[in-house]
């Protein structure tokens, strides 16, 4: 395996460890409403008090997503957003903030056809410091995960509830940047994490990798946040804050809502 | 990979699940630990003769296999060239080739103590095929149907649920066979315990492409004997329909390593193979990517985003195609080519006029290029289709494009 070289992610995670906090990753869809709109959210999303940002790239068959990051999918695409577009929406966001990490979240097919090697090094020269991408289990790893290693970018892997004792570790194998924790079986913004049971899956994660692990989906409240924040290194808050937007909420409404997580994740 | 570099093309897929550069397993890590067991299971099963002697037994009194092997001889006489052979799978139990398929995964369903059967459904074949087992073998099912397809095909929706299924109209999406197949893997990560994914094509992550061929087999394994017992040897074509390609992949997996036998697949061209997007021809005019837990053509558009095809027939009307299609079209093996709604309709009252077939809109689209190349044979030379299912439910649709009216009483 190449070794990635040290990104914004963990440059981040060990700022927040030497501080003794948990980190809050936010997730957006780049795109969602429209790219303008869109863009003016992820700029604010640093002063909220977001520590990573998740930007979603949208895809017409999100197959583990829950309807509310579908609709915000569809409202993406229908203003015209493409993996070219999110590239650029990272640029844009690079030119006013070189700190916070932007870990690039969505599925193969997009990434597949605009060209893997293409890809990996328009990603990095755009400021993307690592991917997420839910329909790459670790017996894939040749497509996408090996080669953004190599290319200086972290892969996040998800580890479910699913995932027993004897896959874990070939699921945290080629993974870099932090584990993601998915709480519960099921698709995003369904479901609610309880931190009684994440807090041992956690635990069986943290005995095999140094990583830090975040714990995403059914996460809806800042209580919620400041709860699964306690037993993990972090927490994820997607459809919540996605919702708001889908609502029609103004940028700073919706940022509103996200420095309150922010305030309970940072409490743990 | 050229054709002669190939010395078995029934060695697929690989142990990662892959045809070539085809296949694989693309779905999310909840599911990935299923989709191993799953793996596990058939391969146990696969080499079970007791799995096979239940298959078997099933296939005979309850679907009523083998099906026969027809000469068409009206429709060879009006065609006037090679020898028409019509494999009758539309003969079986729920009027189409799906059940073949259904029961081989409701078997091994039960091996693995699954109580609750999902499925998703375009016209409703596969939809009714899966309702009727899980009747049969009184299991929970649930079966995902696209809103639109659900007031398209409202004969089907009350078969399935007086077969007491459950059917969910998807309104995600555009709400159509790709999107109730989003929802059911939606509704397979959340409840990936209890249940087992009962999927209808040679499509979605490995094993089930390798498994629904192995199970649709079953008509190339009987159409082989039966055509050697009526002409002492094999055909020199074989026509078979392709929405995601199991009847197709049924038929042809047993004669693939025969070189002299020429296969095409013959994919839903809809309203013409060009640049509006009219068709559902994945092979003629999409390009690979990755969809539904495999890598595949796929209709899509520059940015790798899925498009909506379009087919008279429901049942063909899916922007993908199994993934050993795709490697056997790349590989040269076998020809795909794609014939418009209106040819298949053309074909459709052919086959009701000369031979007292009411044949479904999918072998429509077969028999419609079987009327293209049989005049340009010989007498001598043989041809077998498979006939996969049969029209009952697609009487409205044909009404409607020869602009008649049916009164439903309703």
């Amino acid at each position: 395996m190449q070794t990635v070289r040290e990104t914004r992610i963990d440059r981040t995670f060990a700022r927040l460890r030497e501080a003794g906090r948990k980190a809050f990753v936010a997730y957006v869809m780049a795109g969602d409403p429209d790219y303008d709109t869109a863009l003016e959210i992820v700029r604010g999303l640093p002063a909220a008090g977001v520590d990573v940002i998740e930007l979603g790239f949208p895809f017409t068959d999100p197959m583990a997503d829950g309807p509310t990051i579908q609709l915000a999918g569809q409202r993406a695409l229908a203003a015209g957003q493409t993996l070219a577009r999110t590239l650029e929406m990272v640029r844009d966001f690079r030119a006013g903030d070189d700190g916070t990490p932007i870990v690039l979240m969505g599925y193969y097919n997009p990434i597949y056809i605009y060209g893997v090697e293409r890809f990996l090094a328009d990603a990095r020269a755009a400021g993307v410091d690592g991917l997420i991408v839910v329909d790459l289990p670790p017996e894939e790893d040749a497509e996408l995960c090996l080669p953004a290693l190599g290319a200086g970018l972290n892969f996040i892997r998800l580890a479910t509830p699913t995932t027993d004792d004897a896959r874990l570790p070939r699921v945290l194998q080629n993974t870099s940047g932090f584990v993601y924790y998915v709480s519960i079986t099921g698709i995003t913004g369904a479901g609610a994490a309880s931190a009684d049971q994440v807090a041992p899956e956690v635990a069986r994660i943290k005995k095999r990798t140094e990583l830090p692990v975040c714990v995403g989906f059914g996460i809806r409240t800042a209580e919620d946040a400041e709860a699964i924040a306690r037993v993990a290194d972090g927490a994820v808050v997607g459809s919540a804050i996605v919702s708001r937007i889908g609502a029609g909420e103004r940028p700073e409404a919706v940022l509103d809502f996200v420095r309150s997580l922010a305030e309970g994740v940072h409490r743990a | 990979m050229a054709e002669e570099l190939i010395n078995s093309f029934l060695g697929g897929p690989d142990e990662n699940g892959r045809f070539g550069i085809y296949g694989g397993r693309f779905v999310s890590e909840t599911l990935m630990p299923l989709i191993l067991e799953l793996e596990a299971e058939y391969e146990k099963a696969r080499h079970d003769p007791a799995f096979w002697a239940e298959m078997d037994d099933l296939w005979k009194h309850y679907v009523g296999r083998p099906s026969p092997l027809y000469f068409a001889e009206r429709m060879t006489e009006r065609l006037g060239g090679a020898k028409i052979y019509l494999k009758r799978d539309e003969l079986n139990h729920t009027g189409a080739h799906k059940i073949n398929n259904v029961l081989g995964q409701i078997l091994l369903a039960r091996r693995m103590g699954k109580k609750r059967i999902i499925a998703e459904t375009g016209a409703g074949q596969h939809g009714v095929a899966t309702a009727t087992v899980c009747a049969r073998f009184g299991l929970e099912c649930v079966v995902y149907m696209g809103a639109t397809d659900v007031a398209r095909q409202a004969p089907n929706v009350f078969r399935m649920r007086l077969l007491g299924a459950e059917v969910v109209p998807v309104t995600s999406g555009r709400g159509t066979l790709k999107d109730a197949m989003n929802d059911a893997l939606r509704d397979w990560v959340t409840n990936v315990e209890t249940t087992f994914y009962c999927i209808g094509t040679v499509a979605g992550p490995h094993p089930y492409p390798a498994m629904v061929r192995d199970f649709q087999s079953i008509i190339g394994k009987e159409a082989r004997e039966q055509i050697l017992a009526a002409e002492g040897r094999l055909p020199d074509v074989l026509v078979a329909a392709i929405g995601g390609g199991s009847n197709a992949m049924g038929l042809f997996h047993p004669f693939l390593d025969d070189k002299e036998v020429r296969i095409i697949g013959v994919e839903a061209g809809g309203k013409g193979v060009d640049e509006r997007m009219q068709h559902c021809a994945s092979l003629t005019g999409g390009r690979p990517g990755v969809l539904h837990g495999n890598r595949t053509y796929l209709l899509q558009d520059a940015d790798g985003q899925i498009l909506e095809g379009h087919s008279i027939s429901a049942g063909l009307d899916y922007p993908g195609i199994g993934p050993e299609h795709a490697w056997l079209h790349d590989t040269g093996r076998a020809e795909y080519v794609a014939i418009t709604d209106e040819e298949a309709l053309a074909a459709f009252r052919f086959s009701c006029e000369t031979e007292g077939i009411i044949p479904a809109l999918e072998p429509s689209h077969a028999l419609a290029h079987v009327m293209k190349i049989a005049p340009e044979m010989t007498r001598d030379d043989i041809i077998v289709m498979n006939m996969c299912g049969r029209g009952d439910k697609d009487i409205f649709t044909v009404a409607r494009a020869l602009g008649v009216e049916i009164d439903t009483g309703g």
